[in-house]
């Protein structure tokens, strides 16, 4: 294979990879998107495999077995939880035009440039080793085919950095990759920072790369061998690759897979290039529906022929060669020719993905984060005159593209072969996962504040260099490898990689444990130690309710003050471009139904607006300072954004209330329609009574007028039947006033209007009294009363004259009811804890307890009133209950037996008050 | 949005499903050097719970209300 040919094919790809982006970007501008579907958007998140995955997985499973795959099983774990997380995340970066992950850290905290910068610093630090590896990758690979068929190995060949920079392929490869990048990602500036061209591309370069790695694979697997059986059980054959083939051992300990499984969770999201994708560059948050699942099923695709190539390479190998190759090598020494160049085509894709998302990912960050908010601020470049920024913004891109590669290539000189590819990409990863606390936290807790972010961060990003970064620059012999022996000045507590004694854990576990530990710490300790400020309270609940804020119509502006159209405008031509500038314009009047741009009233949504566009072209915070430099702006108080946040709580606190109205409006018609029940049967009860009342009237009406009318007809009527007549006229008429001062009374009682005369009543007069009163009553017939009274009894408070009244009707009772011969009545009193209790028992037929619930109801009689003559108004005992509960006690009855001479045994208490 | 909450729910669910299955101490259950098909039991058990859960996951998210 020639060189020339090797090269031309290289350079064919990336020319088909740039077709491919072209095409997608003039699809996009003429609004028919190519990338507009979810498996497009799924397979641009595979940019997640780099050339560390594609060779470096390889490299990984040959020493431990199947302790590459936590990488991916992390990923797919991720996914599970991105319906929540990344359908939020990429609605507010939407909504504000976040740009990078540094953008959405400082706008979550207050639109802070101070954090939008760490976090750049961070992320470039962090980042820079892991390009330095895609080079490192292509440059091995390519020297290695360029020795085709010897196999020669970059890692074992003579030193390395001998090799003079200007004949070094990995240079070439460098800038290669940086013009391309540049051509791919900086052609014009989009306000929302998106490039569906390199979207496409990437799409593109993922199928390659799983199609090429999935074809050496099954060369291996079934061409050099026959099939997976046969590998697994050859390996097995070998006592050093048998171990290999288990769990535990050397696939690593339970603590290290469970960190490289967090470690990947987190980097799936917070890598630049993930975020990148995943959230900057997403045209629908439906696309990330189909892609939960289909970017899994990629990584899995990708994964099934690592460790049957790892072990084919062993096998065939032995120890001889940088498992790292394997991929590459094994086709080379079957004379593979073909499917050595896909192979190596396969990488390129693996290295360009990677390399051209992050370095735009990172130069947006470096541009909007890091040089504009210097630049900004250094007045005497004047930049503050100049009418068009827009060609500066795309120019800092370009050298910051340039730069970055360039740091990746110096870093991979330096580096050279110290270390093995996955160890330098597990050191990134280990770096992005700082931000996870302060994304992760100011997501869900407004209680974050910008000073808590930038501890933490801080604090995770120092314990991240000294427990990883550092160590590994020993390792590579630029530092003197004592303090990782000894610890710093000769502390063994402070050695890096056993941090206060902390033993039996891998390097990436250890720092994971004391960097994450740091970063939390100082976040939550920092942030509690004051109330969020204005600012931060505003952005915490933008970002933190996106959700709810989302659904409400017209979202809380935390702004106020006075701005000109007339200075919007330049300003936003300065940044965007004239034309972009005006076309943004246009597009904001047409929707607010205004006639032109200039007659646009420069209100809060306008200047929310345009702050937008800008945040998109220059980052939250710069933006923010730029609108802060022609608007008006009166700041709000905490106190008055507290009320703002208000104001969006009160529309839920509205629909709260509605639901409660509406819950109490149904209570009331609840108890409305109970009361209506219980009117209707007072009602019906009225009615009852009136006819009771007529009926009872009518009863000694009937027989007064048919006695007067026998009288009055007949002359003749002897005097003794004319006396007996006229006596019981004159007994009827009495019944009929007692009957009507009973109704009455009843009727004064109930309705409240009765009068009482409440004083110290002693209830043995009372007794005695009453007993006297029905003295000749109970002489007539014969009946025998009983007195069985204490000799003191405390008073109770009470009318007396009622009581007495009460007293007569039960003795008047008792003597109606009590037999016919040797009637006996005993009244007796007891005094117990808190109250008296007076019985009156009488020796008649008792009551049976059907009858003894009713008798208390008005014109109810005991016995059968179809039958027997009424012997009472039945008024009595109703009109008694009602004078005993008036003073707070029970009138009851009890009857041992419906018939017998136990008689029936009526009972009333009284409260003692007047003992308290 | 009822809706979209339970697919979240089952979502998290079928997330600390794979946590336990795909993680130790329920790896050290399989290690074994016995094989299916000659392929080491790890090695297809994990392959097999992943694309079960990949599986569950697309089941989850495609299903559409009846």
């Amino acid at each position: 294979m020639s060189q020339a040919a090797i090269i031309i094919a290289s350079f064919a790809y990336l020319g088909v990879l740039f077709a491919i982006a072209y095409y997608a970007d003039r699809r996009a501008d003429a609004g028919r998107s190519l990338i507009g579907h979810s498996t497009v958007y799924a397979l641009s998140l595979a940019v997640y495999c780099t050339t560390w995955t594609y060779y470096g997985s390889v490299g990984r499973a040959a020493v431990s077995g199947i302790g590459f795959l936590p990488i991916y099983l992390g990923p797919t774990l991720m996914m599970a939880l991105c319906w929540f997380v990344v359908l939020k995340m990429i609605r507010i970066a939407k909504a504000h035009r976040l740009t990078s992950i540094a953008d959405f850290v400082a706008a979550r905290y207050g639109k802070s440039q101070l954090l939008g910068g760490l976090v750049t610093v961070i992320a470039v630090l962090g980042v820079i080793p892991y390009i330095a590896l895609q080079l490192k990758a292509v440059s091995g690979s390519l020297t290695i085919l360029l020795h085709y068929p010897d196999i020669i190995v970059p890692a074992r060949a003579a030193a390395f950095s001998a090799i003079p920079w200007h004949v070094d392929s990995a240079l070439y490869v460098a800038l290669t990759l940086a013009a391309f990048t540049i051509l791919f990602g900086t052609r014009h500036l989009d306000a929302s920072e998106r490039h569906e061209g390199m979207v496409a591309a990437i799409a593109f370069e993922s199928l390659v790369k799983l199609l090429a790695f999935t074809a050496v694979g099954l060369f291996v697997t079934f061409g050099i061998y026959e099939g997976f059986g046969d590998i697994f059980s050859r390996a097995r054959l070998e006592p050093e690759l048998a171990e290999l083939l288990g769990a535990g051992g050397k696939s690593g300990s339970a603590s290290g897979w469970a960190a490289l499984t967090f470690l990947s969770m987190m980097s799936v999201l917070l890598l630049p290039r993930q975020f990148q994708i995943a959230i900057v560059e997403n045209v629908d948050e439906n696309h990330l529906r189909r892609a939960l699942w289909l970017f899994p099923l990629y990584l899995l695709l990708i994964n099934i022929f690592v460790l049957p190539i790892a072990l084919g390479g062993l096998l065939l190998f032995g120890n001889g060669i940088d498992a790292d190759t394997f991929v590459l090598t094994l086709p080379m020494v079957h004379h593979q020719q073909g499917l050595a160049l896909l192979v190596f085509i396969g990488g390129l894709s693996a290295a360009t993905g990677m390399v051209i998302v992050e370095t735009i990912a990172l130069s947006t960050m470096v541009c909007n984060d890091l040089v504009m908010p210097l630049m900004l601020r250094w007045h005497w470049l004047g930049l503050n005159q100049r009418t068009d920024l827009s060609g500066l913004l795309l120019g800092i891109r370009r050298w910051a593209i340039v730069l970055i590669v360039l740091l990746g290539y110096l870093y991979f000189r330096l580096a050279g072969e110290a270390y093995a590819l996955v160890a330098i990409g597990l050191i990134s990863f280990a770096a992005v996962a700082q931000f996870a606390p302060v994304i992760f936290g100011g997501l869900y807790w407004k209680g974050g504040t910008r000073h808590g972010a930038l501890a933490g961060l801080c604090a995770g990003f120092l314990v991240w260099a000294y427990t990883l970064l550092l160590p590994s620059f020993a390792k590579s012999g630029w530092l003197s490898r004592d303090f990782l022996e000894q610890g710093v000045f000769g502390i063994a507590l402070l050695k890096p990689q056993q941090l206060f004694g902390l033993s039996g854990f891998d390097e990436i576990a250890h720092c994971l444990f004391w960097s994450l530990l740091a970063n939390i710490g100082a976040y939550l300790a920092v942030s509690l130690q004051r109330e969020p400020d204005a600012r931060e309270a505003g952005q915490a609940m933008l970002f933190v309710d996106a959700d709810r804020l989302a659904q409400a119509p017209g979202r809380a502006r935390f702004w106020r003050g006075r701005a000109e159209i007339e200075q919007l405008q330049p300003l936003l031509t300065r940044f965007l471009g004239r034309e972009r500038a005006q076309a943004a314009l246009e597009d904001y009047a047409r929707r607010r139904g205004a006639a032109s741009v200039e007659t646009l009233r420069a209100d809060a949504d306008l200047v929310n607006y345009a702050e937008n566009l800008l945040a998109g072209a220059l980052g939250s915070a710069s933006a923010r300072l730029m609108m802060a430099s022609v608007v008006k702006e009166e700041p709000l108080g905490l106190e008055e954004v507290l009320n703002i946040l208000d104001e969006a709580h009160q529309v839920r606190a509205y629909s709260h209330q509605l639901e409660q109205q509406s819950r109490e409006l149904s209570a009331a018609t609840r108890e409305l329609r109970a009361a209506n029940e219980r009117l209707k049967e007072l009602d019906r009860l009225k009615d009852d009574f009136i006819s009771t009342v007529s009926h009872e009237l009518r009863t000694p009406l009937t027989s007064i007028r048919a006695f007067s009318e026998m009288l009055f007809d007949d002359p003749e009527i002897e005097l003794a039947e004319r006396r007996k007549f006229l006596g019981i006229i004159v007994a009827e008429t009495e019944r009929l006033t007692r009957l009507i001062d009973q109704v009455l009374d009843l009727a004064k009682i109930e309705s409240g209007n009765a009068e009482w005369h409440s004083g110290k009543v002693d209830l043995r007069e009372v007794v005695v009294q009453a007993t006297e009163a029905m003295e000749q009553l109970f002489k007539e017939r014969g009946i025998s009363l009983e007195l069985k009274l204490p000799a003191q009894v405390a008073p109770v408070v009470a009318d007396r004259d009622r009581l007495v009244q009460v007293m007569m009707n039960l003795l008047s009772n008792a003597a109606k009811f009590c037999a016919e011969e040797n009637g006996r009545v005993a009244v007796s009193m007891r005094q117990e804890d808190s109250a008296v209790v007076v019985s009156v028992a009488d020796n008649g037929p008792g009551i049976n307890a059907h009858d003894q619930a009713v008798i208390f109801e008005k014109f109810r009689q005991g016995g059968d009133s179809m039958t027997g003559k009424p012997r009472g108004t039945g008024l009595g005992l109703p009109i008694s209950r009602q004078i005993i509960e008036h003073f707070g006690g029970t009138l009851q009855v009890t009857s041992a037996a419906p018939t017998g001479d136990a008689g029936a045994n009526f009972f009333f208490t009284l409260p003692l008050q007047a003992a308290n | 949005m009822n809706r979209q909450r339970l697919t979240g729910s089952r979502l998290a669910a079928i997330f600390l499903l794979g946590c336990v299955l795909l993680n130790y101490p329920v790896l050290f259950l399989i290690d074994d050097q016995a094989g299916v098909f000659g392929v080491p039991l790890v090695y297809a058990y994990v392959f097999a719970a992943w694309a079960g859960l990949i599986a569950l996951m697309a089941l989850v998210i495609e299903r559409r209300e009846a």
